[in-house]
């Protein structure tokens, strides 16, 4: 399958994406590592007039550790991620889920702001920084907002990101919970999409949080079962209603009943590794 | 519309003309006449058209020609030197590691990302490495063979 027609331009800097995604509107669309946009060219479920790549700006690369929390830029690729040692100790989570995306040649290219701005429910990203209560940066050249992951994911292929801006980082905080936390998933066998996916970020005595993709069309938190563990219910009691607040999703992977009783399976499954 | 690539492929520099659209792996097979990167799915799952970028293993179905400008690619064409096989195209002859053979360039190049950062692996971590890849003939058994037998060879290079 070829793309249909496109034109293509690589700025150097940050403001010159913006000043591009200012006068371009919705006639363009960032490229990174293309994992998400060339497949949804080639299907033409999306037909920019402008690609505009990114990789060529050091700084969105990028994964700085702060004093309160770690910022990931947005075109660092899964596989750096997987490998980040700041990470693994402050958010082993986001390592284990990196690690676990699609395949090593896809690791090798696709980056998590391409991959969150795409917003596939099956995606492994939006669990993981939904329980890790991440933010993230976003430029226009109107300046920056940082958009709370609860605000983020808005349905299927949907974000908070606006017309002209630009994903810059991902912001996970140092927290108990992320320093306790794990990703598992169910993954289609093809292509590694979560059929489901859970993240579960626990501070043993303190807050928890689980969240899960694949499972509805947009990514979500399971607060009914955040509230039964950080009220003291065991697994299997804090799990028994897991998913029951979403419309669950079926396709021709896995019905609806299927998939959310996976969901309470891979719920227990990671929350006996952090409790 | 046109773009101006500068590509260095197996240690060649080529100059072309593109048009943005070009998937790196039509510019492989059909501007530079480098057919041994086969198109298989084309949706990068099954891994026929891995290709190295900068060193890393890429699915070249997934990656625009534009967007490998000024960059250096190893195809399956340039991983014997010399009249030499490399010691993975060894390795999948002794061990026969193929059977039609279309899978067998991708299987090669995901191998070599794999040894170049994991010289030893064990035979877990080479079934890993090749997720992404996939056989239609051989149950993959030979292939983890020949990718050990590949890994055995280059640390007997390595020692000797």
């Amino acid at each position: 399958m070829i793309p249909p027609q496109v034109a293509y331009r690589k700025p150097n800097n940050i403001n010159e994406v913006l000043s591009l995604l200012h006068d371009l509107g919705d006639d363009c669309k960032i490229i990174a590592g293309g994992h998400s946009l060339i497949p949804v060219m080639k299907l033409r479920l999306n037909d920019p007039e402008n690609l505009i790549d990114i990789t060529g700006i050091p700084e969105l690369k990028e994964i700085r550790d702060n004093e309160k929390s770690i910022t990931i830029g947005a075109c660092a690729t899964h596989a750096e991620i997987a490998r980040n040692e700041v990470l693994r100790q402050h958010a082993p989570m986001i390592t284990t889920a990196a690690s676990m995306i699609g395949d090593i040649a896809v690791r090798n290219f696709g980056t998590i702001g391409g991959s969150i701005a795409h917003a596939d429910p099956a995606a492994d990203w939006p669990a993981v920084l939904l329980a890790a209560n991440a933010s993230i940066v976003i430029k226009s050249t109107d300046g920056q907002r940082e958009v709370d992951i609860d605000q983020f994911f808005q349905g299927m292929f949907t974000t908070a990101v606006q017309e002209s801006e630009l994903i810059t980082a991902i912001r996970i905080p140092k927290t108990a919970f992320n320093a306790n936390s794990t990703y598992v998933k169910f993954s289609q066998p093809a292509s590694r999409f979560a059929i489901v996916g859970c993240a579960a970020a626990v501070e043993k005595g303190g807050e928890a949080r689980v969240a899960f993709n694949g499972v509805s069309a947009t990514p979500f938190r399971d607060t009914a079962i955040e509230k039964a563990i950080m009220a003291g219910a065991d697994i299997e009691t804090a799990t028994a209603n897991t998913a029951d607040a979403v419309s669950v999703m079926s396709d021709h992977f896995a019905q609806s009943a299927y998939r959310k009783h996976l969901a309470a399976v891979y719920a227990r499954k990671a929350l006996s590794a952090v409790l | 519309m046109q773009a101006k690539v500068t590509i260095t492929v197996n240690g060649n520099v080529y100059e072309r003309t593109v048009e943005p659209r070009t998937l790196l792996v039509y510019f492989l097979r059909e501007e530079l006449g480098l057919t041994g990167t086969h198109i298989g799915c084309d949706t990068s799952s099954c891994g026929t058209c891995t290709v190295h970028l900068d060193g890393k293993a890429l699915k070249s179905c997934t990656m625009l020609a534009v967007q490998a400008d000024g960059c250096q690619l190893t195809t399956i064409e340039g991983m014997a030197s010399n009249g030499e096989l490399h010691p993975l195209q060894a390795g999948f002859h002794e061990e026969h590691g193929l059977q039609c053979g279309f899978c067998t360039p991708g299987m090669i190049m995901v191998a070599a990302d794999l040894l170049s950062h994991n010289p030893t692996p064990t035979e877990h971590e080479i079934r890993e490495a090749l997720e992404g890849n996939y056989c239609r003939c051989t149950g993959y058994h030979n292939i983890v063979r020949s990718i050990q037998n590949a890994a055995q060879r280059m640390q007997e290079a390595v020692s000797a």
